[in-house]
């Protein structure tokens, strides 16, 4: 089964999102991360950084307002 | 709007905000600004603390409708955007405490990131040991990023908390046009509470309502680029990630542009308005500066701009910053033309000291570990 990470980067300054997700992105190699961030700001931050790494994102907002960034490789 | 909107928060958002600060800056050099200091965020707010009787230097006291325009343009812009987030709780104090330190560094190059990059872009060569020390506070903050530095998180807070930004920038923008005198001096002539320069920079200042239409138009498109002018090099750093730099190099090229078209550039190290020539302390005021804006999150006009998006700690920021003009003044740190003041360089070295302190010491208590499965 392929690894997966999960990261609650909400209201964090930036670029702590980044940095979170990109160590969990480290952590699993290749497999799946969820992010989750508060902010539109931090979202597309994350996904601009998966994306240059090659990493595919898809990511949509939650029920709480919040949005859950799923990275995978 | 919409398409607008796609648009600044694509990898052009940062590029055409630079774009438009690099022109409209020496515009406003040109309609009245003190020299290189079309825009700058820590003078202004170091005339805002004078202008409110924080600090008695009498050359540097104006309201500048510029600061209000940012809070009052990104608030519009998020609300548009439907990213207006009241929002507070991350370690304020440490927040005012980065304001305060950031303030006085930047006063002792005398300007912040935003202000060294035009004058770099007006010809004023002393803003490169600046820039270098700004380079070098934004590296060390980045290595204390990496060790997991955190003010921890903020949480959503009541709407009335978000929309005290905005208030708080009207309220400036009602003592700018009514500019009250509730005191007598000895003398029993009107003074105070608001106090304007009649000489210096202070007393050098664009049209009001040309002020603050700059001044909005910079806080919308700053708060849907994401404008940041410390995060341009910490991404660098961090991530090798171009996309805010591209927005400071916009910034630069264009403000030399205009500034030639204008006649306002002159190359050269001695002589530049509001500058002085230390190596020394242009290097270590931006050094305390970069690292203390690196350990808050964002350059001054970000802090501005998040305030104006319902971000409360980044308005605890802007105090700090406002408040630690004043100290810069009060504790005779802030340099002048002639060089660095008398206490200045022992304020950057307790300042340096007190930022790598937190640096060190601060983490995010609740920080959730992650689960690997």
């Amino acid at each position: 089964m392929a690894k997966t990470e999960s990261v609650d980067a909400r209201g964090l300054s930036c670029p702590q999102p980044v940095i979170l997700a990109r160590q969990a992105m480290q952590a699993v190699g290749s497999g799946t991360v969820t992010v989750v961030v508060d902010t539109v700001t931090s979202r597309d931050n994350v996904t601009r950084m998966a994306q240059r790494d090659g990493w595919k994102v898809a990511s949509e907002p939650t029920r709480e307002g919040d949005y859950s960034v799923v990275l995978s490789r | 709007m919409p398409a607008l909107s796609r648009w600044l928060t694509s990898r052009w958002g940062p590029i055409i905000t630079g774009l438009v600060v690099g022109v409209l800056a020496p515009v406003l050099v040109k309609l009245g600004n003190p020299g290189n200091m079309g825009i700058c965020v820590v003078c202004f707010s170091r005339d805002l603390a004078g202008a409110l009787g924080l600090h008695r230097a009498a050359v540097v006291q104006y309201i500048r409708p510029e600061l209000a325009g940012f809070v009052i343009g990104s608030f519009l812009a998020a609300r548009a955007a439907r990213e207006f987030l009241p929002r507070t709780g991350s370690a304020p104090i440490a927040r005012f405490l980065l304001g305060v330190f950031a303030s006085i560094g930047a006063l002792v190059f005398l300007g912040c990131p935003w202000r060294a990059y035009l004058r770099l872009g007006g010809g004023d060569l002393t803003a490169v040991p600046g820039i270098i020390g700004l380079v070098g506070g934004i590296y060390l903050g980045v290595l204390f990023l990496k060790r997991g530095y955190s003010l921890g998180r903020n949480y959503p807070a009541a709407r009335a908390t978000g929309l005290l930004g905005p208030a708080i920038a009207v309220t400036l923008l009602v003592l700018l046009v009514v500019a009250p005198l509730f005191g007598r001096t000895a003398e029993g002539v009107p003074t105070g509470p608001i106090f304007f320069s009649e000489t210096g920079p202070g007393s050098q200042y664009a049209p009001v309502l040309i002020a603050l239409a700059v001044g909005l138009v910079v806080g919308v498109l700053a708060q849907r680029s994401r404008f940041c002018t410390v995060g341009a090099f910490r991404d660098m750093i961090l991530l090798r990630d171009s996309h805010l730099f591209n927005g400071v190099a916009a910034l630069v090229l264009a403000a030399l542009v205009t500034n030639l078209a204008l006649g306002q550039f002159r190359l050269g190290w001695a002589g530049q308005p509001v500058a002085h020539t230390s190596i020394l302390w242009n290097l270590g005021g931006m050094l305390l500066a970069g690292l203390a804006f690196t350990l808050a999150g964002g350059c001054p006009g970000r802090q501005f701009f998040l305030w104006g998006e319902g971000d409360a700690d980044a308005g605890m920021f802007v105090f700090g910053l406002v408040v630690g003009a004043g100290f810069a003044h009060n504790f005779n740190a802030a340099s002048s033309a002639a060089g660095p003041a008398a206490y200045g360089p022992i304020a950057v070295v307790i300042g340096l000291l007190i930022c790598i302190a937190l640096g060190l010491t601060m983490r995010d208590p609740r920080r959730a570990p992650s689960r690997t499965s």
